[in-house]
């Protein structure tokens, strides 16, 4: 394979992967940026709207998967109406999980300093990892191949090694429209504002008769329910999913938020793709071994040149 | 500037009774009593850390006081949730002006309104931006980059987004030149002059009785003076501690 081609192929990978980690990476940077605190719990939501997306499609599709089970065919329409269903359901399930944290585990502790809502942050994420685990046991569980995997670079008369194949598209089609939509929401609309107008000064908010408690439980909402698209694009990417999934793309999303520069919406897209890029680059030139070591290298050294992230603003300006 | 005439003084619209406010375990507010009479302009003065600020934070339900009631048109509003009392027209431009530093000037305004959501938004957005046309100028600028003086501007005007019935104004003049005061205060005899009641704390006392028809005066958290305007202007104790004569 040429080096270029090489490249491109990377590249492709990387910004599907990237796109998932942004998905989940603005949970984190939602909440943070309204109530300053880590939701530790997030990357379980997401793995948990992977499993509702699973068994609801075990449940309903079984027959559109039989029908499938040829994964260079192109899917029956009512495929396209399960997927749609699947969505729908994981993306509510989430919306509603993280609400449901939100007001059970954090909200009384709010007043608490930092440190408790943290802690129970951590506490939660143990439970669900464990509800996880409870739901479809230890081992990875296979996700139904609904998604084909066509070669569109060859489908379209292009002869080359770098493939872009109709998973890879059907991850941006999912993720970009749903960022779109979500930053034209806070940029927008009144409740956008109203969430960017908490997160910058909660008093006068509430001086401006914004209810603060609906609409931190907005953040977790809308949080909740791109962790929960999130879940499903993820199993339909990579055909599998287990109850420690929430752990490793927890981890490489919030290291994108705090990398973009955690509470802005714009860092975290930014970050997303850029760590999204960096492990498969690493993965590719370097060693899959290595890709943790990269990542958080290039974390410190970031943080180290600019410890408010690449978009954040000065901790002083943001109060 | 031509001012309207003023409607006559009404009912008593705000009543405070004896509130005890604490933060922890400091006794910021000791029984402090006061009302106010619609259409009325009530100052409240009194030097630093007299608990000013507090009682307007306790009215407009941020604090909550330990004992004690505040109402409003005969309805407790002490327990009522802070969001909820700017929907029954209570709103305040707050210390230190607090606008949104990273939302424009226009968003800023869009959050005064936001219990509203009829047409007439648009007809208050106009009548504030004449109120204050210097705001008309930088509508898209986002409102942390704004002078002192603006943004104590757009947070008067905020405040009048959410067509208050009582509009509470905590130091509008801090940090201003002289002539921008005037602005100010001349922007507060108008409003007032629509049919808004108006509380005004100010540390400016002579500025304050020139447009109040009383006055409260505050120390460490309790209310020890209250007349009217001109009798506080005339008064020894307020020419001496707060008009720097003596
Ligand atoms: N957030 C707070 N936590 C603890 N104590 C506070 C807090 N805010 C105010 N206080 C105390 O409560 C008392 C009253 O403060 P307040 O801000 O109401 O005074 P003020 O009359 O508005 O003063 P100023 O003219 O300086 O604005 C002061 O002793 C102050 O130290
Ligand atoms: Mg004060």
């Amino acid at each position: 394979m040429a080096g270029f081609e090489f490249l491109l192929q990377q590249l492709v990978t990387g910004i599907a992967n990237g796109m998932l980690i942004t998905l989940i990476a603005i949970g984190y940077t939602l909440v943070y940026g309204i109530i300053e605190m880590i939701n530790f719990a997030h990357g379980d939501v997401f793995m948990l709207g992977a499993f509702s997306a699973l068994t609801f499609l075990q449940l309903v599709g079984a027959q559109a998967v039989r029908r499938v089970r040829n994964v260079d065919q192109a899917p029956s329409p009512e495929t396209y109406l399960w997927l749609v269903l699947a969505m729908i359901l994981a993306m509510v399930f989430c919306a509603a999980l993280n609400v449901m944290i939100e007001r059970f585990a954090y909200r009384r502790l709010r007043r608490g300093g930092r440190m408790a809502p943290l802690i129970s942050a951590i506490g939660v994420s143990f439970m669900l990892q464990n509800v996880g685990l409870y739901w479809k046991g230890a081992s990875p569980v296979n996700f139904p191949r609904f998604i084909p995997q066509i070669d569109l670079v060859k489908e379209i008369g292009i002869d080359s090694f770098v493939r872009f194949t109709t998973k890879d598209l059907f991850v941006i089609v999912v993720t970009v429209p749903l960022v779109i939509a979500l930053t034209v929401f806070i940029q927008r609309t009144k409740l956008g504002k109203a969430m960017r107008a908490t997160a910058q000064d909660r008093d006068a908010a509430q001086l401006m008769g914004i209810d603060i408690n609906r609409t931190i439980a907005l953040t977790f909402l809308l949080g909740g329910a791109l962790a929960g698209a999130a879940g499903l694009v993820s199993g339909l990417y990579n055909n599998t999913a287990n109850f420690q999934m929430g752990f490793s793309y927890g981890l490489n999303s919030f290291t994108a938020a705090v990398l973009g520069g955690i509470g802005n919406l714009n860092g975290a897209m930014l970050g997303g793709v850029f760590i999204g890029v960096l492990a498969a680059l690493s993965d590719g030139y370097i060693d899959p071994r290595w890709t943790p070591v990269v990542i958080f290298g290039t974390l410190n050294l970031v943080l180290i040149l600019r410890p408010t992230g690449i978009l954040g603003q000065e901790s002083a300006e943001r109060a | 500037m031509t001012l309207q005439s003023r409607p006559p003084i009404g009912p008593v619209v705000l009543e405070i009774d004896d509130i005890h406010t604490y933060y922890g375990n400091i006794h910021a507010l000791q029984g402090v009593s006061m009302n106010v009479r619609e259409h009325e302009i009530v100052t409240l003065l009194g030097s630093n850390g007299a608990g000013k600020s507090t009682t307007l934070r306790t009215i407009s339900g941020i604090l909550r006081p330990r004992t004690g009631s505040v109402t409003l048109r005969g309805k407790r509003i002490d327990n009522v949730a802070a969001h909820d009392i700017v929907r029954m027209g209570v709103c305040q431009s707050p210390e230190g002006r607090h606008v949104f530093p990273r939302l424009t000037v226009d968003e800023n305004l869009d959050m005064g309104a936001f219990i509203h959501s009829d047409a007439q938004v648009a007809d208050d957005r106009n009548r504030v931006l004449t109120l204050f046309p210097r705001l008309r100028e930088r509508l898209k600028q986002r409102a942390g980059t704004l002078s002192g003086g603006e943004q104590q501007m757009l947070a008067i005007a905020r405040a009048m987004m959410g067509r208050p019935t009582v509009l509470l104004l905590d130091e509008p003049s801090m940090g201003l030149s002289p002539l921008l005061t005037d602005v100010i205060f001349d922007a507060i005899k108008e409003i007032n002059a629509t049919g808004v009641t108006v509380v005004v704390v100010e540390q400016n006392a002579q500025l304050a009785l020139s447009i109040a028809d009383r006055g409260y005066v505050m120390q460490t958290g309790r209310i020890v003076l209250t007349d009217s305007a001109a009798a506080l202007t005339q008064n020894e104790t307020v020419r001496k501690a707060y008009l720097g004569e003596g």
